[in-house]
């Protein structure tokens, strides 16, 4: 309407709106954290590249805290139940997140995949995203705590190549170590100094599943941020 | 430009959901819709957004979603300005800019640096047509 005159003309109104395009996730990000928080759950939004070695992290965790912690995991997964079936042979609890083609979890699929793991029972929940460097950095689920597993067999130059993922990250687990002396081309200490260069608290832990080195680390770092998350520090600081 | 079936944006097993920047670009409309309906405007004239440079969008992507989707909706003539951001990181403490490709604490302070800038990803106004 032409409010000047009321002559009834259509006309061009600007309406300005200035929201994140993804606050409708952040909405539902929030409330999985409000719940997690609630019933004591450390959630952790575990990602990286296919093949970075992300389930192996898991199965290793498991190895060492059977009997102790309880442990549940979400599992994103293209197409396959592989993942999650894997982690339950390890004695996690876990449930996959059909994606279909989506190349990341958002925060709506992850609620729906609390439904089918006893959640508030847990003393961790992982999720386990799609093996992408890129997408799931900008997708808020929830979590307390962003961890990246990059494997060493996958160069140096990865985290200046991502380096979106790398800033989310709270945590780079350097994972397959133990083929290192197989990597002539490949220095730890040029993909740490890389981290540097993308994250303003760079913090990693070379790891591997096969020899158990850096899980010691690992499970600590884990307790860590359980003891900040309940005590609500910055520790659980959403991605944005 | 889908190569499937561009007029089609529930094709299921479409290789060009592969990207997150479709997933956006659905949101973004659904987001328009909804303050189109609520004023009930006939048409929207131009979307402005906001990406910064490490909001982990691509922007050309993001122009090839939007040309998918907008067929046969409400956005279907309107313009996609996009407004790019740099990332800016500055020390907290002293405010000193940390140079592009450095490492992210200052040299004076030793603080981690902060993001000033260049994670934004917005939707900062429609232009429709009301009657």
């Amino acid at each position: 309407m032409c409010d000047t005159c009321g002559c009834g003309d259509r006309g061009i109104v600007p309406v300005d709106v200035h929201e994140r395009i993804l606050a409708g996730n952040d909405r539902a990000a929030a409330h999985n954290r409000q719940h997690f928080r609630a019933s004591g759950v450390v959630a952790v939004n575990l990602m990286g590249s296919p093949g970075a070695g992300k389930t192996a992290v898991l199965e290793a965790t498991a190895r060492r805290l059977a009997g102790g912690r309880r442990l549940g995991a979400l599992a994103g997964d293209l197409a396959t139940d592989h993942d999650a079936a894997r982690l339950r042979a390890s004695g996690i609890e876990a449930a996959s997140i059909t994606t279909g083609s989506a190349c990341h979890l958002d925060a709506d699929m992850v609620h729906h995949g609390l439904h089918h793991v006893s959640w508030r029972e847990l003393d961790y929940l992982f999720i386990e995203n799609v093996g992408n460097l890129v997408c799931p950095a900008i997708y808020d689920l929830g979590q307390e705590a962003n961890v990246v597993a990059l494997a060493v067999t996958e160069g140096e130059d990865k985290p200046l190549k991502y380096p979106v993922m790398f800033r989310k990250a709270d945590l780079v687990l350097l994972t397959k170590i133990d083929l290192l002396p197989h990597l002539p081309g490949v220095r730890l200490r040029t993909i740490v100094e890389a981290l540097g260069r993308v994250m303003p608290q760079p913090e990693h832990i070379p790891f591997s599943a096969v020899t158990g080195d850096g899980v010691d680390r690992w499970l600590a770092w884990l307790e860590r941020v359980e003891l900040f998350g309940r005590l609500g520090t910055a520790a659980g600081a959403p991605v944005r | 430009m889908n190569a499937n079936d561009p007029n089609d944006p529930n094709a299921p097993n479409d290789p060009n959901d592969d990207m997150h920047e479709y997933s956006i670009v659905q949101a973004l409309m659904e987001r328009v819709a909804a303050e189109a309906r609520a004023r009930r405007a006939v048409a929207v004239h131009r979307l402005s957004i906001q990406v910064g440079e490490l909001a982990g969008v691509d922007v050309g992507l993001l122009a090839t979603a939007y040309e998918t989707f907008r067929e046969r909706t409400i956005c279907a003539r309107a313009a996609l300005d996009v407004q790019t951001i740099p990332a800016r990181w500055e020390c907290p403490g002293c405010l000193r800019a940390i140079a592009r490709g450095e490492r992210l604490r200052c040299p004076v302070c030793a603080l981690p640096a902060r993001l000033a800038a260049g994670d934004e990803f917005v939707l900062d106004r429609i232009e429709m047509e009301v009657p």
